[in-house]
């Protein structure tokens, strides 16, 4: 089983002839401090088989009980879905044999969900909005980690054996399905990205779980099939599992795409089967074929009562939601007065929270997003982290620009002054002190730096002197060249133009 | 009697990964149809307005509060496995069944 070597039409080729439709799982983890059915610590990183008790081992005579905290944040991610939320539903058991559940059973929901027929706005980078209905979001738990030892590539082929950690065995899960998305046309991979990307900052923002793809908290199983444009009746789909981060989903349901339409060009029907997505090639694996032969058997879990909801207690649970990320980002754009595109950029930079915290230590919208979107972002990149891990407080950007605003440097110096204090050099005003940054401001050494040079320039001079103001530019540079940039430019061009006998 | 046949009880037994002989699986389909006929009979006395059930008592919102208990120690957790390695539990290669 090599990875890429399945033959794939381009994505304009796959566009012109199918009409892409997809569907996704998408697992949250919650961020409770204990388990879904034991009191064992949800954590992530301990030691192996310590966050453990015979519950999550699935040892003989135990008792599971619900964790109260993770059915009111099933609930809470259901009314964040728009879903209605179920006025009584029961766990279920899903039987199969794999060592990554001691149980035999994986307890979740099967035909009554905790939350059902709900949607979500999906906005695309250009505006583009998607409605995608969700199926039902249900409970279950997770399941232990396997590392598979032995062959070359740690994967599960090949290995001599596999070694079971069940710390993760039993974290509540929240498992969101939605209905057939349609009409995504060639904006699929896009649209696919966008939706996981939604439900992570709504899950976030509810504060429910931690999100964080990269620890597995967020997991998404897609689906995609084709059907030639203008067929009703759905393709064949495949579902490629366990795609961790947004880039790789947006990657997999292109690869997807792109791979199906190869297959239904060559004339072969497509197979229904789970695929493996890998990284480093961009491209799927057959994993194991999947159809009617899955057969897990549900039956309701005698061991737990059912899940009974009332008006009050959801409504209460409704009463308690933060503000909906898209009405947030709404009133933002709005409050701070930004375009749609710099709004756009300021998101996608991942620097809104940052600006609104700017903002609201007492600086303007304006200066605020100049800091963010500039230096900040900038540097940010260079230390290859987000702009807001680079250890920027609002504070700090509240004093830069307090002293910008006061005369006291300028912008070029700013950036200075920056450097500095992330350099761990002092407060901004001790960075100035310091390093000797503040703008000279006394016109003596100014009037020394100008006549020198007016004197190199004399034809500029001249121009100046006959009306063309726009030419006193090359005057300033040179002053700001000759007090490295320590001069306040506005100041600088006051003084030429006196200098010269030029009204400004 | 009810119908469970020899391919019904081969398809469990696969499910249930329980190796059985042909005789067993002829013998088992009997005995179990027997068992299937015997709860049927609740149907005889239960009407349309008795709904399936699963949980006799009336019981619902059994809830934890959300905090840390007793953990086993590593050495606690692995006392009952076959094989162990590196603290966890050591099982075979998981494709070479398939």
């Amino acid at each position: 089983m090599t990875a890429g070597t399945d033959e794939v039409l381009s994505f304009d080729e796959a566009m012109e002839k199918y009409d892409p439709v997809l569907g996704f799982e998408v697992h949250v983890e919650l961020n409770t401090r204990t388990k879904m059915f034991s009191s064992a610590p949800n954590a992530f990183g301990d030691v192996p088989n310590t966050n453990v008790t015979p519950v999550d081992l699935g040892l003989p005579g135990v008792l599971p009980v619900v964790n109260g905290v993770a059915v009111e944040s099933a609930i809470k991610i259901g009314l964040a879905l728009n879903c209605s939320i179920a006025e009584k539903c029961y766990f279920a058991r899903k039987n199969y044999f794999y060592p990554d559940t001691p149980k035999n059973f994986q307890t979740s929901q099967f035909e009554d969900p905790i939350a059902y027929d709900g949607s979500i706005d999906i906005e695309l980078a250009d505006g583009t909005v998607f409605t995608v209905e969700i199926e039902r979001a249900h409970m279950e738990e997770d399941a232990g980690k396997l590392t598979h030892v032995g062959g070359s590539t740690g994967r599960i082929q090949g290995a001599e054996y596999s070694l079971v950690d069940y710390n993760r065995a039993g974290v509540p899960l929240i498992e969101i399905v939605t209905k057939p998305i349609e009409g995504a046309g060639a904006r699929a991979p896009e649209l696919a990205k966008a939706y996981v990307a939604a439900i992570r900052e709504i899950v976030k923002n509810l504060g429910v779980s931690d999100a964080r793809m990269e620890r597995g908290n967020v997991r998404c199983d897609a689906n995609v099939s084709l059907r030639p444009h203008g067929r009703e009746q759905f393709g064949t789909r495949t579902e490629t599992k366990n795609v961790n981060s947004l880039r790789a989903v947006e990657h997999a349901v292109r690869y997807e795409i792109q791979r199906h339409a190869a297959v239904l060009d060559s004339g072969t029907p497509i197979l229904q089967e789970t695929r493996h997505w890998h990284e480093d090639t961009r491209s799927t694996t057959s994993g194991r074929p999947k159809s009617d032969a899955d057969d897990y058997r549900y039956f309701p879990e005698p061991d737990l009562v059912p899940v009974v909801t009332d008006e009050a207690w959801i409504e209460t649970l409704r009463a308690s939601l933060p503000e909906p990320p898209a009405e947030r980002r709404k009133r933002l754009q709005a409050d701070w007065g930004y375009s749609d595109a710099e709004f756009r950029d300021v998101v996608n930079a991942g620097v809104m929270t940052s600006i609104e915290d700017t903002v609201a230590a007492g600086v303007g919208a304006v200066a605020a997003r100049k800091w963010w979107m500039g230096e900040i972002s900038r540097r940010a990149k260079l230390a290859d982290v987000e702009p807001s891990e680079l250890g920027v407080t609002p504070e700090l950007v509240v004093e830069l620009q307090g002293l910008i605003d006061a005369g006291k440097i300028n912008d070029k110096l700013s950036r200075d002054v920056l450097d500095g204090v992330l350099a761990g050099e002092g407060t901004p005003a001790e960075v100035v002190e310091q390093r000797g940054l503040a703008v000279v401001s006394d016109d003596g050494p100014l009037l020394d730096a100008i006549d020198g040079a007016l004197a190199a320039q004399p034809d500029v001079a001249d121009k100046i002197r006959g009306g063309k103001i726009q030419a006193v530019g090359a005057i300033v540079g040179g002053v700001m060249k000759a007090t490295r940039g320590q001069a306040d430019a506005g100041r600088v061009r006051e003084l030429i133009l006196q200098r010269l006998g030029v009204e400004g | 009697m009810a119908e469970i046949n020899r391919d019904d009880v081969a398809h469990l037994a696969r499910l249930a990964h329980i190796d059985m002989y042909d005789d067993e699986l002829d013998r088992m389909a009997g005995e179990l149809a027997v068992i299937v006929d015997s709860v049927k009979s609740i149907s005889e006395v239960a009407g349309d307005d008795v709904p399936a059930t699963s949980h006799p008592i009336p019981l619902s919102n059994v809830f934890r509060e959300d905090v840390v208990g007793a953990t086993l120690t590593n050495e606690e957790a692995l006392l009952g496995a076959p094989d162990n390695a590196d603290g966890r539990f050591r099982v075979p290669a998981i494709l070479d069944g398939e």
